[in-house]
């Protein structure tokens, strides 16, 4: 007899084992709109088959709860079954012996609290009060609700052209997000239920790479109204509104402050991620549509300003969509010195055609999102000696795209995670010579599920340097139109979620200087947003609409397959220049991914509450 | 075209062609039963599908097209095995007490179930129960819907009135009234297309014939009936009688044998409906031309509901003028009651309506004349009196034609016609026409109204002065209309509105089909109807005549504004 044998998994563990894996991905693919509770209920009832037995709490407990929330959904309960849930869920968190027992029970008691207004509810109608509304995942969680089945099927069927239409019906920046966009489209893909989410942006990027946006021509435009509309910002938000109002035969007249459009796309983001002559050819697109602009002119209050009140006599609505493009301080002893510049300063800089200088430099950047990335990349690109990244968090914790950290050390970045920068040292001239950082462990883990860092027992780290380049976030230059009335709350302009501003009829405002910075599809969408409110309030009721026939669905089983990645300039050649770094597919790789797509346009809820919204 | 095969046959269709259809042109009737062309074409039963020749998963025949090349097996083992678990799995879930359901006999599932020789249902049977006002005209009864979304469809497209929607998500997932309001605090018409077209029991009429029954067995009182003008045009599609054998006259004689005392026809009160809204129309054609908004009818009670629901700032342009059904419950009170001299809440009045709509219409606030009861007593629906006569053990083919009873039984063709969408319109033109320019016009003149468009826009030109008018049927259509007059891209004199499509022979309470619009099947019977009639102007109805001259004096009198017309204005 053996005293001890290797355990090797038999067939039953390896399939569960696969099972696991499949229903991880069944959660993330979870349509938006479901019933919290029956969600809940079915959480709960995985958990209770991973007790071991033993407790009381957890083997009988986690049951209980289980009949309880039943209770609610098949509409047996009252306000006494709410309390019963919450006392013994709380008993179970105190008592249950092992994790299994009291994080099932957390839980539930995080639902309690977290959707109780669905437990009223139910108690009270017998009913649930959600509902799926878009049943196509991926155009539910597109801000600008860009018809994606569609345009996938075209490109699979190389009609590039009428892919390119039909995006631009919900969102006039093809280019823009074919390049930049971070597709939150792709979070909750059906395919995930059977491999891994579709290459959303890649397959638009094949459109618009064998399509270009200027040479595809805009649609007709409504006849004249006469009205004219106002513009303030020529970023992608006030060129959408510009852009569909002058399809819906009104007049936009856009000021921009810089002395070129494109607003962030140009100032924020760098050449090698989104090349200047690809944003021209959205731009060339947005304003063949007849777009009058003027760019170096300033909205504002000061001498040689253009101010509101004179763009509300002059115009019959205006459109408020500045962004945020002033800089946040760190807050930290030395941060005047010479050689600390802002993200939005070093970046514009590079816009404008006129980046600084960081030949033979040590540059070090404070930030951990995808700005701070934009700089950390850019500054490799303008010749720096090195280049490092301090973070107080560690590198999971970053808010930049996992790609865009890895695309930075693979060029040669030096990340300095759980590093919170204490203060800048500089030399008798004021010049920066290091900056000094505070080394953090991470620790509790906040509410929203993100780890804190906490000092750690050890002494401050001296990293030398020339450059501090801060990219911590950005705020709203909102002062000017604080003063003309336009009322500003946490540094945002106020508007409502129809992007009119109360009790200042026909202004309106959207992007990043409502919400604080986001992201360009998010601004696409307040454009369009505002183009139509703006549409409604001059009295018309104009419909934006595309006449591109969607491809037919085939009948392909949809056995698994690898998603298609989009390949990169390697990293060794790419660092030397700011030319683009993403490659596009290929016809055979754009095939096969775009013949992934689940088309739930045609299957699933998509064809009784409709897959397409064809007018807006 | 396409070519593809389909159980061994060789089929050649155009691009686009559903599979389905596909096969049903070479004789292949695939079954389905969520399905309803052009409404509800979602592939949710499962019951269509079919085999394509070299894939795993199956297809819904019902919503996808061909595809050149495929071959395609309607009846393969796979296929055999998940129509069958398909059908057994909404058994499971389906109250299957057939033998007290109004649809047995005329149920899809049940058809189904017996062609697939389904004895036994293997699964547990979870019928779900949701409460239900039961004085609402209609009845849902969630045990026996199969959530094929049908209603939710015909509510949604064709008469744009949102009143269902899909409840809850995930297993729970059902059909119920949409944003968590009950029925009756609903804008619901009650115009009852989503009856109609329900697969199965799960909506019906509220079941009232045990009230006639009630009032039959009572000696004290008299039962005056009255028939619809498309109720004759279908009463006979479920039962057991040749097609030309089902007259007007076997109708009247199969009521009479029910045992009612008389027996009328509400083409009468059509006539005098026109005789009150056609004059009423020349009386306020100088205001509908400065304001440069129309009259609309007001016949039809589920457009009506619609028009306080959704635009009540219009509800005052609604002509007063009561529809037939109730100018007939308040002439019977009045006028009949003294003529056989009984009080009138001796007096019964029923009415046979091919409308769910009418139940409620019955019961509106105001609609009583002597101030002793309802005008009209009880409505049933054509399925409720032809089951009425199932039970009577009635077989109408074995009676002799009778004669509706007078003096409320005389009718004119434009009477009959009102039955049909346009029917109103035409039948009011006939009769202002001929006043107006003094002699009888030709009858036919006016049926360029006539039509199975939604919405058709006549103008005619009365003594040099045009008349514009427009007719609708489908609330749907109704509220483009509405859309147009109120932005000013349309101006009409006139306006009829009929909430069903085709009108009220394709009514809510007439006899189902499934997957088949009759409206246009019937409407032709009206007309024929029409030119058969020896008169075909209702002022030129001798009995309607005589109602004015012995009682009501003359249209819009004060008598007659008292009895016939209603105020609908919305305060």
């Amino acid at each position: 007899m053996s005293r001890l044998k290797i355990s090797t998994p038999n067939k039953a563990q390896l399939t569960v084992e696969r099972l696991y894996k499949d229903l991880e991905r069944h959660i993330i693919a979870s349509p938006p709109g479901l019933c919290p509770i029956d969600l809940q209920l079915s959480f709960l009832k995985t958990c209770h088959a991973q007790t071991c037995g033993k407790c009381v709490p957890c083997r009988v407990g986690l049951s209980q709860l289980a009949h309880l929330m039943e209770d609610v959904l098949e509409n047996r309960a009252d306000l006494n079954t709410l309390e019963m849930i919450e006392t013994t869920a709380n008993n179970i968190t105190d008592s249950a012996d092992c994790a299994i027992g009291y994080e099932a029970a957390h839980m539930v008691l995080a639902g309690l609290e977290g959707f109780r207004e669905d437990y009223l509810y139910h108690i009270e109608h017998g009913k649930c009060s959600c509902s799926i509304t878009q049943p196509v995942p991926c155009v539910a969680l597109c801000p600008a609700g860009v018809d994606i089945p569609g345009y996938i099927a075209l490109v699979g069927e190389e009609r590039y052209a009428d892919a390119v239409r039909l995006i631009r019906k919900d969102n006039p920046f093809p280019t823009a997000c074919a390049l930049i966009c971070e597709h939150p489209c792709e979070a909750r893909c059906r395919r995930s239920m059977i491999d891994s989410p579709i290459n959303i942006r890649g397959l638009k990027r094949m459109a618009v790479d064998n399509a270009r946006a200027n040479t595809v021509p805009v649609p007709e435009k409504a006849a004249s109204t006469g009205k004219k509309v106002a513009i303030v910002g020529g970023g992608p938000g006030g060129l959408s509104a510009a852009y569909y109002l002058e399809l819906m035969g009104h007049h936009a007249v856009v000021f921009e402050e810089k002395s070129k459009l494109g607003g962030m796309l140009r100032y924020g983001i760098p050449n090698y991620r989104f090349p200047r002559e690809r944003l021209d050819e959205d731009i060339e697109a947005i304003l063949s549509t007849g777009v009058e602009v003027h760019t170096g002119v300033t909205v504002g209050n000061d001498k040689d300003d253009v101010s509101l009140e004179k763009l509300r006599e002059e115009f019959d609505a205006v459109y408020i969509a500045i962004g945020a493009h002033t800089d946040k301080k760190i807050g930290i002893e030395g941060e005047e010195s010479k050689g600390v510049i802002s993200a939005v300063e070093m970046l514009r800089g590079i816009g404008d055609d006129n980046p600084p200088d960081f030949k033979g430099k040590r540059v070090i950047v404070v930030g951990g999102g995808n700005v701070a990335m934009d700089c950390t990349r850019s500054a490799i690109r303008l010749g720096a000696e090195s280049v490092g990244i301090a973070y107080r968090r560690r590198q999971e914790d970053m808010t930049a795209l996992p790609e865009e950290v890895e695309g930075a050390i693979a060029e040669g970045a030096e990340l300095y995670s759980l590093k919170a920068p204490h203060k800048i040292e500089a030399d008798e001239n004021g010049n920066v010579t290091a900056i000094w950082v505070e080394p953090q462990i991470i620790g509790p883990i906040d509410a929203w599920g993100r780890a804190r860092p906490v000092k750690a027992d050890v002494e401050l780290l001296r990293i030398p340097c020339d450059i501090v380049v801060v990219a911590i976030g950005q705020g709203i230059e909102s002062r000017h139109f604080e003063e003309s009335g336009v009322p500003v709350k946490r540094g945002t302009l106020d508007s409502s979620s129809e992007s009119g501003i109360r009790d200042i009829p026909g202004v309106f405002a959207g992007g990043d200087c409502v919400t604080g910075p986001a992201t360009v599809i998010r601004a696409i969408a307040a454009g369009k947003v505002a183009a139509a409110n703006i549409d409604e309030y001059l009295g018309y009721r104009h419909l934006i609409s595309c006449d591109v026939e969607i491809p037919q669905v085939t009948y392909e089983d949809k056995t698994p397959c690898g998603r298609i990645n989009l390949s990169e300039r390697e990293s060794g050649k790419r660092k030397n220049d700011f030319d683009a770094i993403e490659c596009s597919m290929t016809k055979q790789e754009a095939c096969q991914e775009a013949g992934r797509c689940l088309r739930c346009d045609h299957f699933g809820y998509g064809n009784l509450k409709g897959g397409r919204a064809a007018i807006w | 075209m396409v070519n593809l095969t389909i159980d061994g046959r060789e089929v050649c269709v155009p691009e686009g062609t559903t599979i389905m259809k596909a096969a049903a042109s070479v004789g292949i009737m695939i079954p389905h039963l969520c399905y309803l062309e052009g409404i509800n074409e979602i592939g949710a039963c499962k019951v269509c599908v079919v085999e394509m020749q070299g894939k795993v998963k199956l297809i819904t025949s019902c919503n996808n097209p061909v595809e050149e090349g495929m071959v395609l097996f309607t009846n393969s083992p796979k296929v055999r095995s998940v129509r069958r678990t398909n059908v057994e799995l909404i058994l499971s879930q389906h109250d299957c007490n057939c033998a007290t359901c109004v649809r047995s006999g005329n149920c899809n599932l049940q058809k189904i179930s017996n062609d697939l020789g389904i004895v036994d249902i293997p699964y547990e049977k979870d019928i779900p129960f949701v409460s239900w006002d039961k004085d609402f005209p209609f009845i849902r009864d969630a045990g026996k819907c199969i959530k094929c979304m049908r209603c939710v469809q015909v509510c949604d497209k064709i008469q744009d009135l949102h009143i269902w929607d899909v409840q809850n998500t995930g297993s729970r997932t059902t059909v119920d009234v949409a944003q968590n309001r009950c029925i009756s605090e609903s804008d619901c018409s009650t115009c009852g297309q989503c009856v109609t077209h329900c697969p199965t029991g799960a909506l019906r009429e509220r079941n009232d014939v045990p009230e006639v029954f009630k009032v039959l067995a009572d000696p004290e009182k008299i039962t005056v009936v009255q028939v619809a003008p498309a109720v004759r045009t279908a009463w006979a599609e479920n039962m057991d009688i040749p097609k030309e054998m089902a007259t007007e006259g076997r109708l009247a004689a199969a009521l009479k044998q029910v045992g009612f005392d008389y027996v009328f026809d509400t083409c009468f009160s059509a006539d005098l409906t026109i005789m009150e809204e056609g004059n009423e129309l020349l009386q306020r054609l100088s205001d509908i031309k400065e304001s440069g908004l129309p009259m609309f009818t007001s016949c039809c009670p589920g457009w009506v509901k619609f028009m306080k629901s959704q635009y009540p700032e219009y509800a005052g342009r609604l002509s007063s003028a009561k529809s037939p059904q109730q100018m007939f419950g308040a002439v019977t009170k009045t006028y009949f009651a003294e003529q056989i001299g009984v009080s009138p809440d001796k007096i019964c009045c029923i009415s046979i309506m091919p409308c769910i709509a009418k139940k409620g219409e019955a019961a509106w606030e105001g609609m009583d004349v002597t101030g002793t009861g309802p005008d009209v007593d009880i409505v049933l629906t054509t399925r409720e009196m032809v089951r009425l006569f199932k039970a009577e053990h009635i077989m109408p083919k074995l009676l002799k034609e009778e004669k509706f009873d007078s003096p409320l039984g005389e009718n004119t063709g434009a009477g009959v016609i009102f039955g049909a969408t346009g029917g109103v319109m035409e039948a009011a033109l006939r009769t202002a026409v001929s006043i107006i320019e003094g002699g009888n016009s030709n009858p036919e003149k006016f049926n360029d109204v006539r039509g199975e468009d939604g919405r058709r826009e006549v103008t005619y030109h009365v003594n040099g002065v045009p008349l514009r008018t427009c007719t609708v049927s489908g609330l749907g259509n109704a509220r483009k209309m509405m859309e147009d007059v109120i932005s000013g891209k349309s101006t009409y004199d006139f306006v009829e509105v009929m909430a069903c499509p085709g009108g009220c022979v394709g009514g809510g309470g007439q006899p189902i089909l499934d997957g088949v619009e009759m409206a246009y099947v019937r409407a032709p019977k009206l007309y024929e109807l029409d030119k058969r009639r020896e008169i075909r102007f209702s002022h030129e109805n001798p009995e309607i005549k005589k109602l004015y001259e012995d009682y009501l004096e003359k249209p819009l009198s004060e008598k007659a504004h008292h009895l016939l017309h209603y105020e609908h204005a919305v305060k």
